[in-house]
């Protein structure tokens, strides 16, 4: 019994809920008509999409400088390496990189502003951080504007100038990642193909029908039908990014990082840089985010400029105090079974809702979902009982 | 000398926006009339959501982003009153009656809330809103003509339930201003706006000065000594908010009266920003904030809303910049004000630590290690 009462306080009731409903929902999407393949594909697709954004979350926790509200800051960064590698006119696989290389320094240079404003006012960075990250957005609205962008693919047609709000990155790094090594099954006249990126197709049962190359699959006569597919290379992208987090939060710096957000007094007894250190996690954190955008745009297809970044700190936050975090903890497990838990609720709940009342309320019940766990989360008192 | 250096750094932001607006308003060559008919109308239709912010400020529990809540409050009650059809300042006042319970169990609810997050009622407050903006759309969008009956139906969707996008409030548009018709030069005054915020200002100074107003102005400066005394910290801070919620709800029904329509499920969204944006504009802080500073700010911070599209039309060649620009200064001064809050409340923390060592000034380049 204690036992049991303990692994609720700690693992939290909202968050029992939340992955009883979804499990209920899974459990329910066939009974009721559901392509359970196709929801299970969204689900895998969104979780390599918002998995580094998540992330982006764990440093700035991590050092005690809260749930990182101006994420937005970082998103900016991003935006603007996605647009400097597009205007550049980089393609493919040189372009992706060129964009998040450049979005990640400046990432470095936004974190590092952005680290030493945060330092001057503990206790209350969360506020500060949230009206940071809104007001860079709406200065960077002028900056989209106004920034000598001359790409045809990215400005205004009828003025010549300024950037459109949405760009497509189509023909540049579109799914380069969910493209590469991509596990994907296939409907061809009734027989399931399974194919790995480019490599040789597989039918289990009877035939063999030769190699079927991933990207003229469009070339068929007969349209073969995706029943299933695998972001194998967004998802092994995040994985490499949180083994490189992992190893960061065991080196000496990460240690010192974590000791700051447990206990700043002992961890400047310790002979810690406390200011330092929680520069470095806002710098991560910024970073981290400017990636995490350019890789959510290669699947997403689009970069959205002005105030498209608004609000795109509150799913990742949600997210992984979903998974487990609290606002001055959270650890990697915390943002995979997050990101797996709120982004299975955001593809399950409409199709389910769709199917069985004929009803969308899937916007309303992401909000509750999303901003309760966050209310839920700053009412919880914060010590470190661990 | 001195004083007038202190007066400039204490009116700062006030001294800022004027002069942005000294450069602004020539160069968006609007008329002269259009803008003081503007400014009379705004001030009469916004001042009162500004005003309902500063009573939890002096409770010590910040800009109320909360007040959203009430705001949510008063657009049901306008959204019953055009469901039956009541039509004029009856009407107005039915709706602020309908509101009223709605908004004492929701400032209750955000006050309670507060309560359990103290030290960051803010960032609480401003997630509560996003929060119960789920709720009321789950109100608005499903249980309007389901669960809550509608009389008429032009207000819901084809689908048979959920309110319509817009919600026209044409027996009740604009009739707090044509009550009593005043025109002088050719400008319209509301005077019974002015009337009613004239009202809640004597109501504000009078509950300062209340007993109950001077332990609320306790618990906000400290909220330790105020127990002590024997004061109901929590039950003050609740108190405060609840005023402040139902303040915001017959805000936001003169605010929506004066507009005359209602856009169902985003009405509110900005309602609690430019509240908020107004009263730093004009030079209120997150301690400190009085009646003036409300009105200033909402005079300074509409006129940039005016001009600020054809400024930057006329001074940079884009009215769209322009316009950014103004949505970048809303934001920033919210900004600006928690960072100046935030900055001069670490200070302190740091000075009184130092006076604990012994009264040894820290040295600087260890000012703000923790």
């Amino acid at each position: 019994m204690e036992q049991i009462k303990r692994f609720l306080s700690d693992f939290g009731l909202p968050r029992i809920i939340i992955a009883v409903f979804l499990l209920a929902l899974f459990m329910m999407a066939p009974a009721v008509g559901v392509n359970v393949p196709d929801a299970l594909k969204d689900v895998f697709n969104r979780f390599g999409m918002n998995g580094i954004l998540v992330l982006a979350l764990i440093p700035m926790i991590q050092a005690g400088c809260g749930l990182n509200f101006g994420l937005p800051l970082g998103i900016i960064a991003g935006l603007l390496g996605a647009t400097i590698s597009i205007e550049m006119g980089y393609v493919g696989a040189y372009g992706f990189f060129f964009a998040i290389l450049t979005a990640l320094s400046f990432g470095s240079f936004f974190g590092l502003a952005y680290g030493a404003l945060l330092n001057r006012v503990k206790g209350g960075e969360m506020m500060i951080a949230t009206y940071v990250g809104l007001s860079s957005v709406m200065l960077m609205q002028i900056g989209w504007l106004a920034l000598p962008y001359k790409s045809a693919v990215m400005i205004y047609g009828f003025s010549g100038e300024g950037l459109r709000p949405t760009i497509s990155v189509d023909g540049f790094w579109r799914n380069i990642l969910d493209n590469f090594m991509s596990i994907k099954i296939y409907d061809i006249f009734d027989n399931m193909v399974v194919t790995i990126s480019d490599f040789w197709a597989y039918i289990p049962g009877i035939k063999w029908y030769g190699k079927i190359p991933g990207n003229d699959i469009g070339k068929w006569l007969y349209e073969p039908k995706l029943i299933f597919a695998f972001p194998t290379g967004t998802i092994l992208l995040f994985l490499f990014v949180a083994l490189i987090v992992w190893a960061f939060f065991h080196m000496k710096t990460g240690t010192a990082m974590t000791a700051v957000g447990s206990n700043p007094i002992y961890a400047r007894a310790a002979g810690i840089n406390v200011n330092r250190m929680r520069t470095i996690s806002v710098m991560l954190s910024t970073m981290l985010g400017a990636m995490g955008i350019i890789v959510y745009q290669q699947s997403f297809g689009f970069i959205q400029l002005y105030d498209g970044p608004l609000y795109m700190a509150f799913p990742a936050i949600a997210a992984i105090l979903i998974g487990g975090a609290r606002v001055n903890k959270a650890s990697l497990p915390n943002v995979f079974t997050g990101v797996i838990l709120y982004q299975g609720i955001l593809v399950m709940t409409p199709l389910i809702f769709n199917a069985m009342l004929k009803l969308d309320m899937s916007d309303v019940i992401r909000i509750i979902v999303s901003q309760g766990m966050i209310l839920y989360a700053l009412t919880r008192k914060t010590k470190v009982l661990k | 000398m001195k004083k007038l250096r202190l007066f400039l750094i204490e009116n700062s932001v006030v001294i800022t926006f004027i002069v942005l607006l000294a450069i602004a308003i020539p160069a968006s060559k609007l008329p002269g009339q259009f803008l003081l008919q503007e400014i009379l109308t705004r001030l009469g239709r916004s001042s009162f959501l500004v005003i309902s912010l500063l009573l939890p400020i002096m409770a010590g529990m910040g800009l109320n982003f909360g007040m959203v809540l009430g705001a949510m409050a008063g657009q049901i009650g306008l959204i019953f009153i055009s469901d039956w059809g009541v039509i004029g300042i009856p009407g107005l006042l039915l709706a602020m009656i309908i509101s009223l319970p709605i908004s004492v169990i929701l400032g209750w609810l955000c006050g309670s809330i507060m309560n359990k997050a103290k030290g960051r009622e803010m960032v609480t407050g401003y997630i509560l809103a996003f929060f119960m903006n789920g709720v009321y759309m789950l109100f608005a969008l499903y249980a309007m003509g389901i669960i809550i009956p509608v009389l008429n139906l032009e207000l819901l969707l084809s689908r048979g339930f959920g309110l319509r996008n817009v919600i026209d409030l044409i027996n009740v548009r604009q009739c707090l201003e044509t009550f009593i018709p005043l025109k002088i030069a050719g400008v319209n005054i509301p005077v019974l706006n002015y009337l009613i915020i004239a009202a809640v200002g004597i109501f504000i100074v009078w509950f300062r000065k209340t007993k109950f107003g001077q332990d609320m102005r306790a618990a906000g400066q400290d909220r330790a000594v105020a127990s002590a005394a024997g004061i109901s910290v929590d039950r003050t801070r609740i108190f405060a908010i609840i005023i402040s919620t139902v303040l915001a709800g017959f805000g936001q029904i003169i605010f929506l009266q004066n507009m005359g329509t209602i856009n169902t499920t985003n009405s509110h969204e900005q309602t609690g920003l430019f509240a908020i944006a107004s009263l730093l504009i004009g030079g209120a802080s997150v301690t400190k904030a009085s009646i003036p500073n409300a009105l200033i700010g909402v005079i300074l911070f509409h006129l940039l809303f005016l001009v600020a599209p054809m400024a930057g039309k006329n001074l940079v060649g884009s009215a769209m910049i322009g316009e950014y620009f103004r949505q970048f200064v809303s934001y920033g001064v919210i900004a600006l004000a928690l960072v100046l809050y935030e900055w001069k409340r670490v200070a302190q923390e740091d000075a009184s630590r130092a006076m604990l060592r012994g009264g040894v000034a820290p040295d600087k380049g260890k000012v703000n290690t923790l």
